[in-house]
């Protein structure tokens, strides 16, 4: 596998907002929704990925290289600039894959069209209120506590961020605000979502870090719970970035997943 | 020329060290350490203050409010407003003022004003803050639309009390169907608003597109100066000009009747003010959405700690020696007062006179002090230097009230 090769970025605009694109690979298409905190141009993980599927990395609006649409005021307004995103793209029987705050979109897009996804995983996944503990709140740590919060393994974290530079701090910043701007009150979930997971078709994966310190596990327990047809599986020495703390392990169970007919 | 007395109201009991040990003493510093036996005290002990200045001679109190931290025990201005309200009979109610963006119901915060301004018999100046990063965060109301709830709320408050009711709001954050407060300011249009603020720009130039007077709060001469720049600017782009009733300033002023006992007064004054208001996560004062994009760069590598605090921590022999606060009899220090009047020439400034741990009896004497020689004094200067304060000019309430506007020129061609 030749890591980082084979990447088209493109823009796209959907709903008046530019938004970014990154894709590599051919076959069954995988949509990637990333994390709060916004994703590295290039993981392992992505490239893994790249290799079986056909793999989309948006930047959601106003994250990242995406802009930020003014207007925008709640995470289900982001599921629908996503649908769109879809329909224009011509993407039919996609695979979501959503990673933390992603999981939560991807949950939400799962609800809108419930027969229109080939897969649903869902990562650490915020949306729910959890049963048992909250979601850590990030406005009252730094940007660096709170990404670092996000890993298990210190070690794990250096490898992906290295010696975080100003233009992160930066980036994460702008991630904040942006989650603060869609998703403040309640903070990181919706109250209507469990009512909603009901309807969904696709079989879904519900993946989780045995050491997430982000999202407590027993939301991931209920989305396994309120999906009709979920899996629950859960990573060993693994923080709330599975992709970046344990990729292979998580590459493997999605490529059979997905793979599954 | 206006002055007026201000004190934070500390809450000066608190176990300082245990401050100093968890490393934080607002928002999440436990609230287990307030204690209302003190409190009550305390409170009671602020409002003789206040009731005391009158007697003294001073001529207007400003009062503020602050969330979660014993820096300033008042929770909400309106109440202690509410109470002098009542109880004295000619000073100014300055709140700088009521945190616009953490109300929810900005219409009730009028009706509160409305009945404040005809409690006092029209001695209310209902000034308006954006609130710190840190009561955003206390409130649980969204830091990122803060600029823009405070100017809905600021429009949505006047039209409440200029325009007849009932009427229908539909704003982009504030929604009424019915606005028809069944109270409404005494003051005509309305009760004179004033702005203060310390670091951004967009709140001067708000304040000046408005034409409300800015305070700059405890800033230093050289920053005041720039702040006038910016004013001023901004004020001749709109069509008039600005001067001093435009101009309001805040400085820490303590005196006593003799140079020692200021002095150690001072150093107890600036204990919780140079050391303890500092004691806070970077991103509970400045949550990301808050700050101004502009300053976004500089301020996430404070954040992490990786750079020093942009607004530093002077010790208290450099912030002497800045003039960020005065100490000393009246004689030694109406001569400072002199020198900021001449070099910012404000018509409005707040005299803040006691904080830290200043002992009642010290505060009582600091504030016989204040009213009976150092603000006479400064009116005298005040006069002489023609720094006429907006009540004395009758400056307009707001922009649209001017008589005096400025053809804007045309576009150049």
């Amino acid at each position: 596998m030749a890591a980082g090769k084979g990447w088209s970025e493109s823009v796209i605009e959907v709903a008046e907002t530019k938004l970014h694109l990154a894709r590599a690979g051919s076959g069954r298409p995988v949509v990637v929704l990333h994390h709060d905190i916004g994703s590295p141009d290039r993981l392992p993980f992505y490239d893994e990925l790249a290799s079986h599927f056909d793999v989309l990395v948006p930047h959601h609006p106003g994250y990242g290289k995406s802009e930020r649409p003014q207007w925008l005021r709640n995470v289900r307004d982001v599921a629908v600039i996503y649908q769109w995103l879809l329909s224009d793209l011509g993407l039919d029987r996609a695979s979501l894959l959503g990673l933390g705050f992603g999981g939560w979109i991807a949950a939400e897009m799962a609800t809108m069209a419930p027969r229109e996804f080939h897969r649903l995983v869902l990562v650490g996944a915020m949306g729910l209120k959890p049963p048992d503990g909250d979601i850590f709140d990030q406005a009252i740590v730094s940007y660096l506590d709170y990404a670092r919060a996000g890993f298990h393994d210190q070690d794990a974290f250096a490898r992906v961020y290295g010696d975080v530079s100003t233009d992160q701090l930066v980036g994460w910043d702008l991630c904040r605000e942006m989650s603060f701007r869609i998703a403040w009150k309640p903070y990181m979930y919706n109250q209507s979502l469990p009512h909603l997971l009901g309807g969904v078709r696709a079989p879904a994966l519900v993946v989780w870090g045995d050491d997430d310190k982000i999202v407590p596990r027993s939301a991931g327990e209920r989305y396994a719970a309120l999906l009709p047809k979920a899996r629950f599986e859960l990573v060993r020495s693994s923080g709330h970035c599975v992709e970046m703390e344990q990729p292979d392990q998580l590459a493997r169970l999605v490529r059979t997943f997905v793979a599954e007919n | 020329m206006f002055v007026m007395y201000f004190t934070e109201q500390p809450m000066s009991t608190y176990p300082a060290d245990i401050g100093l040990e968890v490393g934080h003493t607002a928002l999440m510093f436990s609230n287990k350490h307030f204690d209302p036996v003190a409190g009550s005290r305390l409170y009671n002990e602020y409002l003789e203050h206040y009731i005391y200045a009158e007697e003294q001679g001073v001529e207007g109190f400003m009062l503020n409010e602050h969330h979660n931290a014993p820096f300033c025990m008042q929770a909400k201005c309106n109440i202690f407003a509410s109470i002098l309200a009542a109880v004295t009979k000619k000073a100014k109610i300055v709140l700088l003022g009521n945190p616009l963006p953490l109300a929810e119901n900005p219409v009730r915060l009028a009706e509160e004003l409305s009945m404040i301004d005809m409690i006092s018999k029209g001695r209310l100046v209902p000034g308006i803050v954006r609130g710190g990063g840190q009561e955003s965060l206390a409130a649980g109301v969204n830091p990122a639309y803060n600029r823009e709830r405070f100017q809905e709320a600021h429009d949505l408050i006047v039209a409440a009390w200029t325009r007849q009711g009932p009427f229908r709001w539909e704003g982009t954050h504030y929604q009424h169907r019915v606005v028809n407060p069944w109270a409404v300011p005494l003051q005509k249009p309305y009760p004179r608003i004033w702005v203060p603020g310390v670091l951004s720009q967009e709140t001067i130039i708000w304040a000046a597109q408005q034409r409300y007077p800015y305070i700059a709060l405890n800033t230093s001469i050289e920053a005041t100066k720039k702040i006038w720049e910016l004013y001023d600017k901004v004020a001749l782009e709109t069509g008039y000009e600005a001067g001093p009733e435009n101009r309001g300033y805040l400085q820490q002023v303590h005196v006593s009747d003799s140079e020692e006992k200021a002095e150690k007064n001072a150093r107890q004054f600036l204990w919780m003010q140079g050391e303890f208001t500092g004691l806070a996560h970077p991103v509970w004062s400045n949550p990301s959405g808050y700050f101004s994009p502009t300053l976004r760069r500089n301020f996430v590598e404070f954040a992490v700690g990786r750079a020093e605090n942009p607004r530093g921590r002077p010790t208290f022999d450099q912030q002497v020696a800045d003039g960020r606060v005065f100490f000393g009899t009246p004689k030694t220090v109406i001569p400072k007062l002199r020198r900021v009047l001449e070099e910012t020439r404000p018509s409005i400034y707040g005299i803040w006179g006691n904080d830290g741990t200043v002992s009642n009896e010290d505060a009582r004497t600091c504030i016989r002090l204040l009213g009976q020689e150092v603000m006479p004094a400064m009116r005298e200067i005040g006069k002489e230097l023609g720094l006429k304060d907006p009540f004395e000019t009758n400056a307009p309430v707001h922009l649209r009230y001017s008589t005096d506007l400025k053809q804007m020129p045309q576009a150049a061609e």
